[in-house]
């Protein structure tokens, strides 16, 4: 008696053994001792980069909305988890307990950012929700990288134009250093943790995905005056799926952060948010393993091919530009489907051959 | 009282009156024809008492509740269901899941699954083709999906827009067979169409809008030998 899994559970359960093989695997490569220390130091940016594409995927595959400002979100979950850990690593020690919260901390404080953009800009037909994501995503950066913020026995301090307008007591000492950002952030981050934290992102997504919300979400994509005419209220799933996104992106933050020894706003420029969309598109809209993998592969060779780091951004544009024409050119599509199949016929064919000779 | 009344409801587009103060109702078990030429406000009448568009003046009353100040998610859960013109299906969703979202604002799994049973059995080709991505379906699969998702929801009056718009003459007949098999079984129907002929050989009333007025009503046998309208809608 072997129930069948539907179509959908099966292919979240193959990304699910996708990932988990590649965790035993770069885990086996490390204990083992054959992994470089550039490799070792990619593993917590894999994981981050991937919730983060995955994350977006869901706006801008499955809602169908361009979002510009990921690393908008990341920053602010970047930041404020920050902020939560060096606040308190003094007093809650433990980082089994200090970094879920922080992480935790992170994602909602993203996640009401999100809302908030969200709720003016969602009601809007048309291409508005890229232009705001991109303003935000600028304006966040610029606004944390101008934040002075100290502390001393008199309580915080604030300030926008230097770090002597704090007016510090001696003993004070700061928590956001202008430009210069956020040191001494826990190194919280490990490979493991975000591997747990990208699986239970995975899971989270296939589950929204295929729920009643998932498929009321998927119906305003392809086509908004039928949603409305069956009694979606539209705004309301727009809302709830661009501050999932936003929450998972405050995640991938505040695993950036806790990363990092110093943290600083700079590197979460429009380049970031770009880059997160171009795993996203290369990976396939709307494909979840598709974002993973993509995220991993693009965040991998640059780094290994670091000779021509000068060029990763032509390159990039260039793949783009032709993994476009390719998706949206039938006739190619077509061939590649036609072989593809024909590749499926001999694997299984070839299955069939083995167990008819056992 | 009519179940459905609409009193001077005025719309416009920006600067354009699409709809100069038209009224008209609609009564419980009938079928009502609204027909007239491109641009007469015939899809924008629909789209304003769903919900979807926001009247300028004017009310729209469904047993007796006001609906031009109603959001149109909550219109649906009224009683209200829409089948959007130009079959506006969900392209990349299943058959079924297309289905299932019809019945979306409903709780009742017992009465969903009955339902869903009934709407296989109105449209057997949609059950053949339950688990078929719906853009891949023909022309007039697409708009029998479309009709069935609206019967998902249970309606009290179903409204339709443009139900024959671009299908061979063979499905068309099958389309308005089905319209009248749907009247039968107790939902009243609002019928926009432009192909007036067979709009007014299957409705008891019907009314002629053209450009945003109601030039004519009356009973639809009488209409359809009505002089004018021969000349302007039926083409003889």
């Amino acid at each position: 008696m072997k129930r069948k899994l539907r179509p959908t559970t099966r292919k979240s359960f193959v990304t699910y053994a996708i990932v988990t093989a590649a965790f035993i695997f770069v885990e086996i490569l490390v204990s083992s001792g054959s992994a470089s220390n550039m490799f070792k130091g990619l593993l917590v940016p894999f994981c981050v980069y991937s919730i983060a594409a995955v994350s977006l995927n869901l706006t801008v595959g499955i809602l169908g909305e361009l979002s510009l400002g990921q690393a908008g979100f990341m920053c602010i979950g970047a930041y404020s988890s920050a902020i939560f850990s060096c606040a308190v690593k003094d007093t809650i020690t433990s980082p089994w307990v200090r970094f879920p919260i922080a992480m935790l901390l992170g994602g909602l404080v993203a996640a009401v950012f999100g809302i908030l953009i969200g709720i003016p800009v969602l009601r809007l037909r048309g291409d508005y929700l890229a232009i705001v994501t991109l303003a935000f995503g600028e304006i966040i950066k610029n606004v944390l990288a101008a934040l002075f913020i100290g502390s001393d026995s008199k309580g915080l301090h604030f300030s926008l134009t230097s770090q002597g307008d704090l007016g510090l007591e001696p003993d004070g000492k700061m928590i956001i250093n202008g430009a210069l950002g956020i040191s001494g952030t826990p190194k919280d981050s490990t490979f493991e943790i975000g591997f747990v934290v990208l699986m239970l992102t995975l899971i989270v997504l296939y589950n929204f995905i295929n729920s009643r919300t998932g498929r009321a979400v998927m119906s305003i994509r392809d086509n908004r005056i039928a949603a409305e005419s069956i009694g979606l209220n539209i705004t309301k799933y727009k809302l709830i799926t661009f501050g999932l996104t936003a929450f998972l992106g405050g995640v991938a933050g505040s695993l950036f952060s806790h990363n990092l020894a110093v943290l600083q706003a700079s590197k979460f420029d429009y380049n970031l948010s770009i880059l997160i969309l171009v795993f996203v598109v290369l990976g396939g809209i709307g494909s979840i393993r598709g974002s993973v993998i993509a995220a991993v592969v693009l965040t991998y060779l640059p780094e290994v091919l670091r000779s021509i780091n000068n060029y990763r951004m032509l390159i990039y544009s260039i793949v783009l530009i032709v993994m476009m024409i390719f998706t949206s050119n039938a006739t190619i599509r077509g061939f590649f489907a036609a072989n593809l199949a024909k590749l499926k016929g001999i694997v299984s064919k070839d299955k069939t051959a083995v167990k008819e000779g056992n | 009282m009519a179940m459905l009344e609409i009193k001077d409801l005025c719309v416009n587009y920006g600067m354009i009156k699409a709809l100069k103060g038209i009224s008209f109702e609609v009564n419980e078990g009938e079928v009502i024809a609204l027909i007239g030429a491109n641009g007469a406000g015939k899809t924008t009448t629909l789209h304003t008492l769903t919900g979807i568009l926001p009247a300028k003046s004017g009310s729209v009353r469904f047993n007796g509740v006001e609906l031009t100040k109603t959001p149109a998610h909550k219109i649906v859960k009224m009683g209200i269901a829409h089948v959007p013109e130009g079959r506006r299906i969900f392209q990349q969703l299943t058959v079924l899941d297309n289905l299932k979202l019809g019945a979306f604002t409903r709780n009742d799994k017992d009465g969903i699954a009955e339902d869903m049973e009934m709407v296989y059995k109105r449209f057997p080709r949609l059950a053949e083709r339950k688990s078929q991505i719906a853009g891949t379906l023909s022309g007039g699969e697409q708009q029998m999906l479309a009709m069935g998702r609206a019967l998902m929801s249970r309606p009290k009056i179903i409204v339709m827009d443009e139900p024959s718009m671009g299908l061979s003459p063979i499905l068309v007949s099958e389309i308005f067979d089905i319209i009248t098999s749907i009247r039968k079984d107790g939902t009243t129907v609002l019928l926009v169409e432009q192909n007036a002929k067979k709009a007014l050989s299957i409705s008891d009333r019907a009314y002629v809008l053209e450009t945003g007025k109601i030039t004519l009503s009356g009973k639809a046998s009488d209409l359809i030998n009505d002089e004018q309208v021969k000349k302007a809608y039926l083409g003889e």
